[in-house]
């Protein structure tokens, strides 16, 4: 049986945080994710905002990690290459009740630490977003974006360079702490049998594992693996927030973020407007307790909703020229009939010696992963040896020998791209032509997923199928280069793992030559 | 058959042009044809015939013939060719009919087409050139034209785009991409489909997949009427036994990792989804025909005006956008339901650029042509010299008895009059008319003037 000094359950932003700050310490580290890729569940779902710190209560966990985090993140992402961009925020008033919460939320900011904070009256909110609504406004100029699933990505390689394993499509179904039998903690591992012999997946980890520390990151299943050890914990609510994404073509008519105040018993923010790194505008998140935590879908009525509320933050926004919906989905301790927030939960377990339990770590999780990260190393080097980090790799690490492209085509300028086009074709040769996604990018992107080769994987790495023909276009032909140049047949390729197979099967039997070039998969191709 | 593994050389095959498979920049050419589909070929053609000395064409795909290259169906050519042909094969007579202008010498050839092509940005030169910078077959080039015509066709509108309810699992994609996996990769899409909307890839497609051994549970459409052709109904879905439900919606699609099934409902007059007749229908594939987009935005960022109705850019009688030496033709400029129309109005855009080119292109100001009450949309928006134009339009709804008038209008900001209304240029009674056909009709107008045009039924 494999034993690990740590094992992680969760490849969230703040499992995959853990994990880098943890990597090269001398300890071996392993990660089990459920899904196929990390950032796969609430990571990749969110605003991907990185909020200043003026909305939690002083002196609470959220307020503590959310300003250190709100400072870490810049370096960090600069560290990564990963897109983050200061872009400062306006919390804005209709009445003058809402302006006096402002005051409030303005003083707590000032306990929490906040820099820089000022309240504002419409001349100058006029001034930072022509056509906002509203009468007062407290704006916060510390607050930034951040692309969430490419920083969870960017984590990931780091601790995957630095040694630290990953093990995807694994779902943990039992945890035994350490006692008489043994001195480890002992877990189960379901896999799912679908990733067995096949070009898609990597090898998963074993069934069963050892760990001397194990530590609980797992967002929406944080109280199941808890209670696992036999711990008590507070439920988790799941509370999902729908969003509109509009189209790139109005990127311009957003200079910065916008929210309302929020509502007292509100599950979350309220309904804002969001910049994201890649230039979208996002509008959302709407507040629904669900009973389902993996019930990630949109609906009618919410939907309407976020455009109307979209339209009433600012009403020079077209709000109707959108490309897609999405939700995802919060791991909230505040029952349905409390609303509002609870604190993170992030302790050393006093009754299981070894097991760092974080559960409740919604927003602003994301801006706090960092510091939230650093937190979790300092209970680890209590209950193992850390060893210095030396020779560990920093930036943005090649993976499996594939270097990172720091230069997005899509983004070079005219000569520059000319210059990537001499220096390899592949850059000549456009597969996603909504996003400017070239061959030479799509390629390193498969070349440096180290688990399982997802659709959805290769989308938040290149954006390839997310901009307006939402992969009308593109899908076709990426099948193609992943049965071409990475011997995955089609009836192999999967949107996000195991049972999200894209294709049913072939029309034809495939030409026998062909055929003979892919791997078998068990399919009679004679006729 | 497996998809073809490489590109192909892209002409070698098809006995027409051949060069340019390397662009060389700073090449100049009378005429840009951006994409080589059916209105890109005959707009090409058109260019040629009306003696452009050299006409480019910038093809995304490796070979030309865009879209009929995977409508393995039959229905193409009718008007055309007087013949039923398949897509590849009217694509084929299309190519053919180009041969005329390539001869074995570059030097003597009039047509060049450059496959694996992708058009960046397009910006204006001062020498009078519009200079194309391009992604082509692995190397970055910029080329210039004199004109450019613009046939880069439609995208289809996507479950995002009409806000699908539910989950977003695998097997959701629209119509035209099943279509393209299923006839030219070989690939199967699903057992059992549900087709959201009626239009007509939709209707090709709900055929395509019973051919092929699936089962096509239903095909649902939100208006009281269907969007494609009468014809694709009856031997698409009636003669297949394909369930079509008209006035309903889809109310979610199930399904976490596959997709499990959509629940439908029927719409009631006043728009709203009766929750009552709510029904679930297990499948496991939803294909989506709700629409098509032209590709306009190249023409956009080019800084032509774009109609909000066709979603293509405004044009006048020469199908000339607002940017002078840029034209527009094809699914790009309106959506047909008939290629052998496509064809037709892209080699008119062709003999037009081909006249710009060589400054022979008359201009006068540009007068608005008015969609009014019971039609959708006209084609051309704006007309600057007067004389026999082809107006091509749709009618808001499915009518009968439909009389069409084409008045000249008072234009936007002329002072109300109080002369008598004037006669119309054109007026004719059509029997039966519906959105999904488009109307085309020849007005002969004494000059360039304000034109609205309206429908009505009588009785």
């Amino acid at each position: 049986m494999a034993l690990h000094d740590v094992v992680i359950v969760g490849a969230g932003v703040i499992g995959c945080s853990i994990a880098a700050a943890l990597a090269g310490t001398g300890l071996s580290i392993l990660v089990l994710e459920k899904e196929a890729d990390a950032g796969f569940c609430t990571s990749s779902s969110n605003s991907g905002v990185v909020h200043s710190g003026i909305h939690y209560a002083s002196g609470s966990n959220r307020a503590r990690f959310n300003v250190a985090g709100n400072q870490l993140m810049e370096p960090l992402c600069r560290e990564l290459q990963v897109p983050f961009k200061r872009t400062g925020k306006l919390t804005v008033a209709w009445n003058v009740q809402q302006a006096a919460k402002l005051i409030k939320l303005y003083e707590q900011g000032l306990a929490n630490g906040v820099p820089d904070m000022q309240i504002i009256d419409r001349d100058a909110m006029e001034t930072l977003q022509p056509g906002i609504s509203g009468i007062k406004a407290l704006y916060t100029p510390t607050t930034g974006i951040v692309s969430p699933y490419e920083l969870t990505i960017a984590l990931a390689e780091r601790a995957y360079a630095n040694g630290v394993e990953f093990s995807f499509c694994s779902r943990l179904s039992k945890i035994k702490p350490p006692g008489s039998s043994s001195p480890h903690f002992r877990l189960v591992v379901e896999k799912d049998e679908r990733t067995a012999n096949s070009s898609t997946y990597r090898p998963a980890a074993n069934s069963q594992l050892q760990a001397r520390v194990v530590i609980n990151a797992a967002g929406l299943g944080s109280a199941e693996v808890a209670r696992m050890t036999g711990i008590e914990t507070p439920d988790i609510f799941p509370c999902r927030g729908e969003y509109y994404i509009l189209d790139k073509r109005l990127k311009d008519s957003l200079n910065l973020l916008i929210y309302p105040v929020p509502g007292a018993h509100s599950g979350g923010l309220g309904i804002h407007l969001t910049n994201t790194t890649e230039g979208v505008i996002l509008i959302g998140p709407s507040n629904e307790y669900i009973k389902d935590s993996e019930d990630t879908a949109t609906t009618a009525e919410i939907l309407q909703a976020l455009r109307n509320e979209g339209h009433r933050l600012l009403p020079s926004l077209d709000t109707n020229d959108f490309i897609r919906s999405f939700s995802g989905i919060r791991p909230k301790l505040a029952p349905p009939d409390e609303g509002g927030f609870r604190d993170f939960i992030i302790e050393s377990s006093p009754e299981v010696p070894g097991f760092i339990h974080l559960t409740g770590i919604e927003s602003p999780g994301l801006t706090a992963s960092p510091a939230i990260a650093e937190h979790v190393k300092e209970m680890v080097g209590q209950l193992l040896p850390l060893g210095k980090r030396n020779n560990i790799i920093t930036g943005r690490p090649p993976i499996n020998g594939t270097p990172f492209l720091s230069t997005r085509f899509a983004n070079a300028g005219l000569e520059e791209k000319a210059e990537m086009t001499a220096r390899d074709p592949d850059y000549g040769s456009i597969v996603c032509r909504c996003e400017t996604v070239p061959l030479a990018e799509i390629k390193n992107a498969v070349l440096r997923i180290f688990g399982p080769i997802t659709l959805a994987g290769i989308k938040y790495r290149t954006r390839a199928m997310m901009g307006r023909c939402q992969s009308g276009f593109c899908l076709q032909r990426i099948s193609e280069i992943l049965e071409e140049h990475f011997n995955i047949p089609a009836e192999q390729q999967t949107l996000k793992g195991p049972g999200t197979e894209l294709f049913t099967g072939r029309l034809r039997p495939l030409d026998p030559d062909k055929a003979a070039n892919l791997p078998q998969t068990g399919r009679e191709y004679s006729e | 058959m497996m998809r073809t593994a490489a590109p192909q050389p892209p002409v070698a095959d098809t006995g027409f042009v051949s060069t340019a498979a390397r662009l060389v920049s700073d090449t100049r050419f009378a005429v840009a044809v951006i994409g080589a589909g059916p209105a890109g070929l005959a707009a090409a053609a058109g260019a040629a015939e009306a003696g452009a000395e050299s006409v480019l064409l910038l093809e995304r795909d490796y070979r030309a013939g865009g879209i009929l290259n995977q409508c393995i169906h039959d229905g193409f050519g009718l008007l055309r060719y007087r013949e039923i042909l398949t897509g590849p094969e009217y694509a084929e007579r299309e190519i053919q009919s180009l041969s005329a202008y390539h001869k074995d010498s570059p030097s003597d050839s009039t047509i060049f087409l450059a496959a694996s092509t992708f058009v960046q940005t397009i910006h204006r030169s001062g020498t009078g050139y519009f200079i194309l910078y391009c992604m082509s077959s692995g190397q970055f080039t910029a080329i210039q034209a004199r004109s450019v015509i613009f046939a880069m066709g439609c995208r289809e509108r996507t479950a995002g785009a009409i806000s699908l309810p539910g989950t977003r699992p695998a097997g959701i994609m629209t119509a035209g991409t099943a279509q393209r996996l299923m006839n030219i990769q070989n690939i199967t899409v699903g057992k059992r489909a549900v087709i959201i909307g009626s239009g007509d890839i939709g209707l090709i497609m709900a055929r395509r997949l019973t051919l092929e051994g699936a089962e096509v549970a239903a095909v649902t459409e939100i208006k009281p009427f269907p969007g494609g052709l009468d014809r694709n109904i009856r031997q698409c879905l009636y003669d297949f036994d394909i369930p079509l439900h008209l006035s309903t919606g889809i109310i979610r699609i199930h399904g976490k990792k596959r997709v499990e099934g959509v629940t439908m409902a029927s719409i009631d007059p006043d728009g709203t989804l009766d929750a009552a007749s709510a029904r679930f229908v297990p499948c496991d594939t939803v294909l989506l025909s709700v629409g098509l987009i032209p590709e306009h935005e190249l023409v956009r960022d080019a800084g032509a005006l774009i109609d909000t109705v066709t979603r293509g850019p405004v044009v006048d009688q020469n199908l000339m956008t607002s940017i002078p030496g840029l034209f527009a033709c094809g699914n790009l400029l309106q959506v047909h339901d008939l290629v052998d129309y496509a064809s037709k109005e892209a080699e008119s855009a062709g003999r037009n650029a081909a006249r710009y080119a060589r400054g022979d292109v008359e201009t006068g100001t540009a007068c608005p042509v008015t969609a009014l009450h019971g039609i959708q949309y006209v084609l051309p928006q704006k007309i600057s010299i007067g004389g026999r134009i082809e107006f091509s339009l749709r009618v808001t709804a499915p009518e009968i008895n439909f009389r069409i008038q084409f008045l000249p209008g008072s234009g936007n900001d002329a002072p109300p009059s109080d002369l008598p209304p004037a006669a119309p240029l054109f007026s004719k009674k059509f029997a039966r008319v519906s959105p999904s056909e488009m109307i085309r009709i020849t007005v002969s107008c004494p000059k360039a003037e304000p034109l609205e045009v309206s429908g009505g039924a009588e009785y």
